[in-house]
């Protein structure tokens, strides 16, 4: 029936994780009594697989290490999950499933906006508090009291993503005077290109190629070619993994050159097109949620880093873990030091603390406001550096993705001009 | 907007970018066209193929569309097997119409299904030499990584024109897509003829697949991009007709690639299917069919 | 007691059974579950209305299904419509939708109708991601009320809705089975020339059916919004839609609406039954895996099994 935790490689979790916790706990205890069990749906398979899977592994990294310090409440924990197939359709039957049937004690969300709203009601109606994972916006109309979102972009994303990339370009000489921007249309890409016309509107940088682009298209020359002819100084693109590499072929095939190019791709993150791309990334400056730079260091990330790699080599799944797994894995330690600061499985309880205080975890520490967004958006912008040939090797180190924004985390400096000269 | 260079290079990106649909529609116009065999799981095994090629070259090192052509026969054994199965289960009793179309839709999933639980849900792609270069005569630019599939897929497509013209099993072929009792009269089996045919098919899937590969990086649900296109492209020509497969193939191309440059990639989709719709309309028997339909 | 009057009154005795064996059952999960694969009994009875009857294939249950859950999407935005009337409206405007297709089309033999109705879908999802008013790509939320009238229950509500909706196309299909309409898409289905030949208004029929079985699937996508919460192209646009339809009517069988009943119930109770226990992607492995084992073994589905163990052959 449910899929029980892996409990493979557990004396070497048990033995890490007490290393590397054992000054904020106190000593572990065993777990006793029934196992307290957090259902979710995630997608396993359909379009969203590669991400659900790697957080499903984090997730799961999070509940060996929890359980071999002791459990949550003194109890172990248990995931209980079902396949959502990357369908919204699916997921409000799951979660009356977990909640009716199973009768789970705490729940999660799946992956993605498209995911995570179809929940909402059922969450709201049985009143659990509800830490989700990467949504936009999916709290808006509800207004849930005792939701979090465990994502960077924060309340405004439509303006505020696009931030980060602006204030980069800022550091060009000359000031860029120009932008183009292009990008999927879904709701994450139009949202990111909001954000980036607004940003320009505030600046006065004058947009001179602005389309959306439908999730079909083969052949990306038509919209670099167009670029071209309008030469920005910036180039702002907003895409999905499979577009991404299209883009980025036919910038190069077209010789495309911008000041600095880049914006919200989602796809340099991960690691199956950083392998593809290699050197292509070179000079890209690239939205992301981490990166492993010393600046990044918080505590218990390296740990966890190694300890989901160990895993996901054997699985062979996303390799390198550094866009959702941390995500994934930082949305367990909410939803554990949650629970433990309630004291108990009282869902108002825990929804309560939810917005009360900060909460340390391996992304740094996160603040929610009373709508389960993060009270300070995160967006980094990192630039890819000094990348050779294809290695994967290379992304574990640091001062390959320089981390240019926000301030507080900045780890080098800009180097003008895409392509890399 | 109305720059003759952008215009030029759309017509020209999108004549490359129709090779590629012509070679994957080839295929299915030969089954469906030819045959009547109305392959609609033909893209998923482009990809299946896409898969296959992608793991040989990471291998051996060797170029996709080589390599393609050295798996292509594979899977027109593949293919000559299962037109055996279709023939024996549907055509014989008469079911072929609905029940085939079934089988191959269920044969479509499984494929998918069975490449995300071997392969993941992850993106293969192939690094060839020539990734990165392009040929720029004057204002045009030609990338080579989607030339050298475009050449491929007009060598191929030669290749299965003069075939079809003179060899003997060609024109036996040939002859089974207009009258399928005449060969009987020639002492030829037509089920064998068939089923040569539909192994081409399935063959050029897997050409098709080599020069996909090139042109971008392939997953699972690959197949979903093209399925509507190709079968868009294979009735606009007017069904069995191969030379409007090709001509209709590069007009769809152009029509997507000019219509991006002008009014926006938003559109280029509902352009392209708007106008099958028209022609369905207005012309049902396609551009380049004849009146027999 | 006539046959009719029996007939009707045994499909709303089932409705009822239904609803009281569910709420003995006493939980959100029930209603859920019961929705879906009524849900899919309403879509495969519609689409064997035209498969079945007149041997016309639709590759765009999707594309009506969506217009359904969009009209509901647009008339609760605009409007606040009642969800009745909204699932009313739907029916309208998908049923009016098939009967454009059908009249563009069904003058062309079989397979391009099938073509057509594929690329309307492509057609209507561009259109509908290009629209920002009805949410565009971003999709739309639709927040449900907190109670009906009627049930205190919403999911109840929406689970009766789809009853009503199943029950009453399963009754409609019954009837085009007697019918004039019935026999004349029949001989349509045999030999569509020599039909027109014997006189037949073969386009007119195959209109008529088009528009009815566009009018069940638009009205089995009304209430999807309302399920769903939030809704955007691609779910509503979904393959999986167009695939588990069909798929579910060959597996029943396509002599009678007995045959998608059968079909819809097993394999979407086998589907979310697999989606709590073997919950991987080996789900839709399952369903083709069926599907093609179906066709190959029991071309006239688990109807035609039943009717050759009974002796009676293969009727249609």
């Amino acid at each position: 029936m449910n899929r029980e935790m892996t409990r493979r490689s557990f004396g070497l979790l048990a033995t890490a994780a007490v290393a590397s916790f054992a000054g904020k706990k106190s000593l572990a205890q065993p777990a006793s009594g029934e196992p307290i069990r957090i259902g979710f749906s995630t997608p396993l398979s359909g379009g969203l697989a590669g991400n659900g899977r790697s957080a499903l592994l984090a997730q799961q990294v999070w509940g060996d290490d929890i359980n071999a310090r002791g459990g949550l409440l003194g109890r172990p924990v248990k995931l209980v999950y079902y396949d959502d197939q990357s369908n919204g359709a699916s997921v409000p039957g799951i979660y009356t499933k977990l909640l009716d049937v199973d009768k789970v004690d705490l729940v999660i969300s799946s992956y993605g906006t498209a995911l995570i709203a179809p929940a909402m009601p059922v969450i709201v109606r049985h009143g659990m508090a509800f830490i989700s994972l990467l949504g936009s916006g999916t709290n808006e109309m509800f207004k849930y009291g005792r939701a979090a979102n465990i994502s960077p972009v924060g309340r405004k994303m439509n303006e505020d993503f696009a931030k980060g990339f602006f204030e980069v370009a800022k550091a060009l000489d000359p000031a860029p005077t120009t932008v183009a921007i292009a990008g999927l249309d879904s709701d994450f890409s139009n949202r990111a290109m909001e954000s980036a016309r607004t940003q320009a509107k505030l600046r006065g940088i004058k947009v001179v190629y602005d389309r959306a682009y439908p999730p079909s298209t083969v052949d990306f020359s038509p919209i670099v070619r167009a670029i071209q002819s309008a030469t920005p100084d910036l180039v702002f693109f907003a895409s999905y993994p499979p577009d991404s590499v299209g883009l980025l072929k036919a910038v190069r095939e077209l010789k495309l050159t911008a000041k600095m190019l880049g914006g919200g791709m989602v796809g340099p993150q991960v690691t199956a097109i950083k392998a593809q791309l290699g050197a292509q990334l070179n000079n890209l400056v690239c939205w992301d949620v981490y990166a492993p730079e010393p600046t990044m260091d918080f505590a218990g990330t390296t740990a966890f880093l190694d300890r989901y790699r160990a895993v996901a080599e054997a699985k062979g799944a996303e390799t390198l873990g550094l866009y959702a797994p941390p995500l994934a894995y930082a949305q367990m330690q909410v939803l554990e030091q949650a629970v433990t600061r309630a004291g108990s499985l009282d869902q108002a309880a825990i929804g309560a603390e939810l917005h009360r205080d900060s909460f340390p975890t391996i992304i740094g520490e996160l603040r929610f406001d009373e709508t389960g967004e993060w009270v300070e958006e995160r967006n980094v912008y990192v630039q890819y550096q000094g990348i050779v040939g294809n290695d994967l090797q290379q992304f574990k180190k640091p001062g390959v993705q320089v981390i240019l924004y926000p301030p507080q985390y900045k780890s080098g400096v800009l180097r003008p001009g895409f392509p890399a000269a | 907007m109305l720059d003759p260079v952008l215009i030029v290079n759309a017509i020209v990106s999108g004549l490359l970018l129709g090779c590629l649909y012509a070679i994957a529609s080839m295929g299915l116009a030969v089954s469906f066209g030819m045959l009547d065999v109305v392959n609609i799981a033909h893209p998923a095994m482009m990809v299946l193929a896409s898969f296959v090629i992608a793991g040989l070259c990471s291998q051996s090192g060797l170029d996709p569309l080589l390599t393609a052509l050295l798996v292509a026969p594979a899977f027109g054994f593949l293919g000559v097997g299962l037109y055996r199965v279709y023939h024996h289960f549907f055509e014989q009793s008469g079911d072929e119409a609905m029940q085939g179309l079934a089988f191959f839709f269920g044969l479509m999933i499984l494929i998918e299904v069975s490449l995300v639980l071997i392969y993941g849900a992850d993106q293969r792609w192939v690094e060839t030499s020539y990734g990165g270069h392009t040929l720029s005569l004057g204002p045009v630019d030609l990338p080579l990584r989607m030339l050298l599939p475009a050449m491929m897929s007009l060598a191929c497509i030669g290749a299965l024109f003069v075939w079809l013209r003179r060899s003997f099993t060609g024109r036996a072929v040939a002859a089974v897509a207009q009258d399928r009792d005449a060969l009987r009269f020639l002492a030829i089996n037509p089920i064998r003829i068939k089923a040569v045919a539909f192994g081409i098919s399935v063959a050029l899937a897997a050409i098709a697949a080599g020069c996909l590969i090139v042109v971008q990086p392939v997953d699972a649900h690959s197949g979903h991009v093209f399925i509507g296109r190709i079968l868009a492209i294979v009735i606009l020509a007017g069904l069995g007709s191969l030379p409007g497969t090709l001509v209709a193939a590069l007009l769809f191309g152009v029509i997507e690639n000019l219509a991006a440059t002008l009014w926006g990639p938003a559109w280029s989709p509902a352009v392209a299917f708007g106008l099958l719709l028209a022609v369905l309309t207005v012309r049902p028997q396609g551009i380049f069919g004849g009146a027999h339909t | 007691m006539s046959r009719l009057l029996r007939f009707h009154l045994g499909l709303a005795a089932t409705g009822i059974v239904l609803i009281f064996a569910l709420r003995l059952i006493g939980n959100d999960y029930a209603w859920y579950t019961g929705y879906v694969i009524l849900q899919y009994v309403l879509l495969s009875v519609a689409w064997n209305v035209l498969a079945g009857y007149a041997g016309y294939v639709n590759f765009g249950t999707a594309a009506f299904f969506a217009t359904g859950a969009y009209t509901t999407i647009l008339l609760t935005k605009s409007l606040n419509l009642d969800l009745v009337l909204c699932v009313l409206a739907a029916g309208l405007i998908s049923g009016g939708l098939g009967l454009a297709v059908g009249w563009l089309t069904l003058r062309l033999r079989g397979v391009y109708f099938s073509i057509a109705t594929l690329s309307l879908a492509v057609v209507l999802q561009t259109l509908v991601v290009n629209w920002s008013y009805a949410g565009g790509s971003s999709g739309a939320y639709t927040m449900r009320p907190q109670g009906n009238n009627l049930f205190g229950n919403y999911s109840e509500f929406l689970f009766v809705l789809m009853l009503v909706l199943a029950l009453g196309a399963i009754a409609a299909a019954a009837w085009i089975e007697r019918s004039r309409l019935g026999m004349g898409l029949a001989a349509i289905r045999d030999d569509e020339r020599a039909a027109a030949a014997a006189g037949v208004p073969t386009l007119r029929l195959k209109l008529i059916a088009t528009a009815i079985s566009g009018a069940m699937m638009g009205m089995a996508g009304a209430p999807l919004p309302y399920y769903a919460s939030y809704l955007n192209p691609e779910a509503a646009f979904s393959l999986t839609y167009t695939i588990n339809t069909m798929a579910m009517t060959l597996i029943g069988g396509t002599q009678s609406w007995v045959g998608p009943v059968i079909g819809a119930v097993l394999l979407s109770a086998l589907q979310q039954g697999a989606t709590v226990t073997i919950s991987s992607a080996g789900n839709l492995l399952i369903v083709g895996g069926v599907l093609i084992l179906f066709v190959m073994l029991a071309p006239k589905g688990i109807l035609g099994l039943v009717q050759a163990s009974r002796g009676k052959g293969g009727a249609a």
